[in-house]
């Protein structure tokens, strides 16, 4: 059942959601200490070996599994197996939790104050709860959460505590150790911790691998990691990684677990707290450092409004039915499970499918604020809107979304103008509103005077907070988006240059968002579903054709792409055009960024998105991955090579679904053809 | 010297006297049997020891499992008994076993689905006679008939559809007809004859397959006739010197060893079957015995085989006891399964009647530390004749088939056990599990052998049991066939399957594949929770056989078989993505053939069916198994 709802074909109207519960409302009439200090009683794994949190540690260390690497490790060192046991012993206690309930309990009641003060309401859909209070009782279970925030792994631990679910265990960062006493503390409400990259250290790999697994296996608690690996800072889904997810689906291809229950879960902000934050991250602002100022920034945190906190907690996925016929657990037969086996081919395809469709789900389960389409279109609309104009497209939008299938959280009983004023005041702080018009702008404008170039940095951090809410509803058109700008650059109706644009425009925008490796025939017939349902286009046999009424939407989905496709064009032409023979790799992200600057200073650039540095390395990874950029080891420095012809042609073909030309005018030209009807 | 001489040939001439008159009408006495193959006045002896007859359902059940006067049933009491007079348990009430049969099966004394009490023989398609074949059969002299009851009889092994269809009235494609060869010299005719006038021959010796072995092949257009060893079945010779047997493949297994046992030896080969199953059955599917620690599985016992084949006899040429000589052509034969011929005789080895033997059981207390027990025990190589643990429903299944208790003593003295394991122990009566065990071997070695497991035992937690359960437990594996025709009575099918897996995924693959089996009941609708419950039943250096039961309640279901067959079906894929062999000794048949390719590579199925082609080019034994 479960692997249907991963693979079927999507049709988003049917798509039905469960309802929320405000968990903060009880939180507000009763005490929080009593609350924080209730009698804790989860439902327990059936299964479960029960086991503390010392004795996991001689399980892991006297695992055939550690101990064979151990002694391999010690025949291939020449240290004594003691030695290297001791090394095995000190990465595990470097790594490992030491979840106590009274640390949860503090948490709770600090976390109870704080989540009151800064959101309005915090929901979850408690059907989403029943469902994994059932599935954790039948086999042990991985949670899967969507990362936005730091908040999100406090919340999760937060919400399982408050319905008497088990406390997971969660594979945290090593950033987090550089702040002792919040990487302790954190470690005693259950978060271990893990290097960053450890590539070739067998040993580490075996000390950590074996650890998730021994807890997974014993049924020792629910293993929570992050798919995406690292908090996204622009809100877009990050390309998953496999490692961890192949760990926690090892026990199941090796037959030590029956099934393994896999539940994605959603976590959307309404405000989200490191929004600023981000976005000077994202364009090279440093960080202030970590001390008594991030306090006092961290209490102007806590004054503020950021609206509502939505936890969706999705249908508990079975890795038993996701593998069939797909996984041949056999091919496991023939090696002693003791010795690390590297996924095969086939395994790997199917960790790296799976783990992208599970980022889907995450996608399809956030819910999305009126705000994020207000957003939308404050950034094609540079110049700032009109309130009306703003509220009727607003509303044309929404429907749009809707038949597209977002998770739209639009107040029943509400006009739209109404809706909007709210989104508006809360996120007052990115705009300017004066006389029935709002822009984008900076509004604690420093008072010093600023150069030019601080002045481009500081509306771009406006822009790139504003997109990180747009980026939210980009999955939900990114496949129409993509025909339509296919169309445009095909210049031709027929179905198979369309198609040959589209997919051209999916590998290049591959590492910018979660589209499935494999699945452009389905991501183009969902395309060509949904925008023919929404009567934008007739798909014939062998040809596309847009509808008369179609032209605004086409031209909308292709303003939402244009950031993008600018933004790479810019890459394309600093690779082109300024590179040397040395230049390094990590040169290239400054360098690129000073390419956009002089371009926007020279008013020849207007996309100030072009200057984030995850859209720089996003564009560098698909010239890499499409070869038109190569990485070239000179000594310890990773040069890159650039084939300035293939840059070229790249660029060429980008440049073909240029829009800047149509920016701006699907709407007039929706106006229009509403007049001549 | 001369009187000397006259006196010692008259000594001698008495002696020979005497052996004439002593000599036994049966005609296992090695100088004269082997030239006595067609004495059919010796076999026409009614005190002879031929359980078997050519009719078989004159004795033994036509749809069901075993003799004709056992079988169990709940009395008016609704109390279950077992009749008949054959077992240990016969005659016996059982008192539990009602409560633990409607408790474990949802099952009600109120809902029956009896069988069809009799053949129906219009339902027996006639017989398909190649009237050349039967032509030169008759100058030949070989007894035959195409009766419908023989044929029916001859259709079918013990998988659960063939049962049930059978129960239900329902015939299939049947045998034309049977044949019953009486030496070896029979088979080479009858062969020859099929490969003359283009039969298909399916060989049948104990008819006790579980693998849909003995099914007719739909798509055969040929006559068939089934070619029933069961009269073969007489000992030719016994070599003393070196402890060999030569015997005819269509003994079954009770009767070899008791006439081995009248001259003091026996083979040791002892499966479960072993009061239906025949040497030819055990040669042709790889067959392995309880006792098999000691005396080893049948290729182990075999020094010789004579097969009959289309090309001609396969043979070695001596009695060497391992020879190099390329790939062992017993090999080919071991496990062919009747496609590339008939096993005609066989010398096995066999040992004298161990002095002592002594039953023995060991509770503990949860599955995992028996297993881990038996694997200490394997490593050590100590192994007793017979080690086989049970998991908890299985304990409690045996506990239900305990009869009634005669005196309030040994009632009392059975609560006082328990006390003392559930509470004074601390063992969970849902948890624990019970191994049985079976020692063999002179007296001394057999105490001191015990010794040594129960002290292995101890350190996983095992707790002696005693020699009761031991020897009920080994009882039960020739009753527990019985209890299957019961379950039919009352809505309840099931069915045994096996596997064989290294030591360290025994526990996976048990829990795997009882929890599948349990989840696709579920997923198919049946209504309540089917029984799914294992045991070890062997030991290997690198690994184990494991034994899974498994049954269930089909009331609401429409299609009942068809639902077993998928959950069968699914258990077996897990058994196989748990790095369990296809079969440890029940073969492949037709049931298990989809999955031969993945088992032993392409390469392997290619070598198999190449020997097929060379052997029977003509396809003359189309059984159609295996391949």
């Amino acid at each position: 059942m479960a692997s249907r709802a991963l693979y079927s074909p999507r049709h988003p109207m049917l798509k039905k959601r469960d309802s929320f519960e405000d968990i903060l409302e009880e939180r507000r009439h009763s005490s929080d200490l009593r609350y924080a200090l209730r009698c804790y009683t989860p439902t327990l794994y059936k299964g479960l070996v029960p086991c503390k949190a010392s004795m996991l540690k001689s399980i892991v260390l006297q695992s055939d599994h550690l101990q064979y690497v151990i002694k391999q490790v010690s025949s291939e060192s020449g240290d004594s197996t003691e030695c290297v046991a001791e090394e095995a012993s000190l990465i595990l206690d470097e790594m490992a939790h030491r979840l106590q309930l009274s640390t949860v309990r503090f948490f709770v009641f600090t976390l109870s104050k704080a989540f009151k003060r800064l959101f309005r309401s915090v929901c979850v859909n408690e059907e989403g709860i029943q469902r994994l209070q059932q599935a954790v009782q039948e086999h042990p279970v991985v949670l899967l959460p969507s990362h936005r925030s730091y908040m999100d792994f406090l919340m999760m631990s937060y919400l399982l505590y408050m319905y008497d679910l088990p406390l997971p265990v969660i594979a945290a960062g090593m950033d987090f150790m550089s702040m002792k006493f919040v990487g302790e503390m954190l470690r005693m409400s259950g978060a271990f911790f893990i290097r960053r990259s450890f590539g070739g250290d067998k040993l580490y790999w075996a000390v950590f691998s074996e650890y998730v697994k021994t807890m997974l296996r014993n049924g020792y608690a629910p293993i929570e990691f992050f798919l995406e690996g690292t908090r996204s800072r622009t809100c877009k889904s990050l390309t998953p990684k496999t490692g961890l997810l192949n760990i926690v689906m090892e026990p199941f291809f090796k037959g030590e677990l029956f099934d393994v229950n896999l539940v994605p879960v959603s976590i959307s902000y309404e405000r989200i707290l490191e929004e600023s934050l981000y976005a000077r991250e994202l364009l090279g602002i440093p960080k202030p450092k970590e001390s008594t100022s991030g306090l006092l920034k961290a209490r102007r945190v806590l004054s503020e409004d950021y609206g509502s906190m939505y936890v969706y907690f999705g249908h508990p996925v079975s890795v038993r039915s996701l593998t069939e016929g797909k996984i041949t657990r056999s091919q496991y037969n023939l090696l002693p499970r003791c010795i690390p086996q590297k996924p095969s081919a086939d395994t790997h395809e199917f960790l790296n499918d799976t783990a992208f469709r599970l980022v889907r789900i995450q996608e399809g389960n956030m819910v999305l604020k009126p705000w994020v389409l207000i957003a939308t279109l404050l950034l094609q609309n540079p110049d700032g809107m009109d309130l009306s104009s703003l509220a009727e497209q607003t509303d044309w939008l929404r429907h749009l979304a809707l038949a597209f299938g977002a998770f739209l959280d639009w107040p029943d009983h509400a006009a739209c103008s109404e809706v909007i004023s709210c989104s508006l005041a809360l996120h007052r702080h990115l705009l300017s509103v004066s006389a029935g018009h709002v822009q984008l702008s900076v509004t604690d404008a420093p008072q010093v005077e600023t150069t030019p170039e601080e002045a481009v940095f500081h509306q771009a951090v406006v822009v790139l907070s504003c997109a990180s809410y747009r980026n939210q509803i980009l999955h939900v058109f990114l496949r129409p988006a993509l025909l339509a700008v296919a169309m445009q650059s095909a210049n031709s109706n027929r179905k198979d240059d369309v198609y040959n644009c589209f997919n051209f425009l999916r590998n290049m925008f591959s590492s910018e968002f979660i589209l499935c490796p494999g699945d452009s025939v389905q991501d183009f017939e969902e395309a060509c579903y949904l925008l023919m349902k929404r009567g934008v286009l007739q798909v014939l046999e062998h040809e596309i054709v847009m509808s008369a009424s179609g032209h605004s939407t086409l031209a909308f989905l292709s303003s939402v792409l244009d950031p993008f496709l600018q933004g790479y064009q810019v890459v394309s032409r600093y690779l082109c055009e300024e590179t040397n023979e040395n230049l390094t790799e990590k040169e290239f992200i400054p360098a690129v960024r000073n390419f956009a600057l002089k371009l926007i200073l020279a008013g020849r650039l207007k996309c100030y998105e072009a200057l984030s540095s995850d859209l720089q390395k996003n564009a560098l990874a698909a010239f890499l991955r499409l070869k038109a950029v190569m990485k070239v080891k000179v000594g310890d420095q990773v040069t890159l090579k650039v084939n300035k012809i293939a840059v070229n042609s790249l660029e060429d073909t980008l440049g073909k679904s240029d829009v800047i030309s149509h920016q701006n005018s699907w709407w007039s030209s929706m106006a229009m053809f509403e007049i001549a009807i | 010297m001369a009187s000397n001489s006259s006196s010692s040939t008259a000594q001698q001439r008495l002696r020979i006297i005497a052996g004439h008159l002593q000599k036994r009408p049966e005609d296992e006495h090695p100088s004269v049997a082997a030239q006595e193959c067609k004495a059919e006045t010796s076999r026409s002896n009614p005190s002879s020891a031929t359980p078997v007859p050519k009719r078989r359902q004159e004795i033994m059940k036509w749809n069901g499992w075993g003799y004709s006067d056992s079988r169990f049933l709940f009395n008016k009491k609704g109390q279950a008994e077992f009749t008949g007079k054959r077992y240990r348990l016969s005659g016996l009430i059982l008192p539990s076993l009602k409560d633990w049969f409607e408790g474990t099966f949802g099952a009600n004394l109120q809902h029956k689905s009896p069988a069809t009490p009799t053949v129906n023989l219009s339902a027996v398609a006639p017989p398909d006679l190649n009237e050349p074949f039967v032509e030169d059969l008759k100058a030949a002299g070989v007894a035959m008939s195409h009766d419908p009851e023989d044929r029916v009889f001859r259709a079918h092994g013990h998988c659960l559809h063939e049962i049930f269809a059978l129960r239900e009235g329902r015939i299939g494609r049947v045998p034309d007809m049977v044949v019953w060869p009486s030496c070896h010299k029979d088979v080479e005719k009858i062969v020859e004859l099929a490969c003359k006038h283009n039969v298909c021959l399916i060989p049948y010796g104990g008819g006790t397959s579980v693998s849909s072995a003995l099914e007719c092949p739909r798509e055969e257009t040929r006559s068939i006739v089934s070619l029933d060893t069961s009269q073969m079945n007489r000992i030719l010779w016994i070599d003393e010197k070196n402890l060999t047997a030569h015997v005819e493949a269509g003994i079954i297994g009770q009767d070899l060893e008791r006439q081995l046992n009248e001259c003091g030896y026996c083979t040791g080969h002892e499966p479960d079957s072993m009061e239906f199953s025949s040497l030819g059955g055990w040669v042709a599917t790889r067959a392995s015995g309880m006792k098999k620690n000691i005396y080893g599985n049948i290729e182990e016992l075999v020094v010789h085989i004579k097969m009959v084949t289309p090309r001609g006899v396969i043979e070695k040429s001596c009695l060497g006891p391992r020879m190099s000589t390329g790939p062992d052509i017993h090999h080919f034969i071991l496990g062919s399964e009747g496609t590339l011929g008939v096993v005609t005789e066989v010398t096995l080895k066999i040992r004298p009647i161990p002095e002592y033997q002594k039953y023995g059981s060991v509770v503990f207390p949860n599955f995992q530390q028996g297993v881990a027990c038996l694997r200490e025990v394997a490593r050590q190589r100590c192994a007793p004749a017979s080690i086989r643990l049970m998991d908890n429903e299985q304990f409690q299944f045996g506990h239900a088939l305990k009869p009634q208790v005669s005196s309030i003593f040994t009632s009392f003295l059975d609560g006082l056990k328990k006390f003392y394991i559930t509470k004074f122990k601390g063992f969970d009566p849902h948890h624990l599990c019970v191994a049985t065990l079976l020692f063999e071997g002179d007296r001394g070695k057999v105490l001191q052998h015990e010794k040594q497991v129960y002290d292995i035992a101890a350190k996983f937690g095992g707790l002696a049991a005693g020699e009761d359960n031991g020897q009920r437990g080994y009882m039960l594996t020739f009753v527990i066939a019985y209890l299957r025709d019961l379950g039919m009575d009352y809505y309840v099918i099931g069915e045994s399957f096996e596997t064989s897996v290294p030591w360290d995924r025994v526990l996976d693959l048990c829990r795997n594949v009882k929890e599948r089996i349990v989840r696709e009941c579920k997923e198919r609708g049946v209504q309540f929770p089917p029984l799914s419950t294992c045991r070890v039943t062997q030991t290997y250096d690198a690994g184990a056989c494991v034994y899974f039961y498994f049954a269930f309640n089909y009331r609401g279901l429409s299609d009942p078989v068809h639902v077993y067959e998928q959950v069968e079906h699914a258990a077996r894929e897990e058994i196989l993505a748990n790095g369990g062999s296809l079969s440890h000794h029940h073969g492949v048949g037709k049931l298990r053939k989809e999955w031969m390719k993945e088992s032993v590579s392409s390469v392997g199925l290619g070598m198999l069916k190449s020997v097929k082609e060379y052997v029977d080019p003509q396809n003359v034994f189309g059984n159609r198994n295996l391949l």
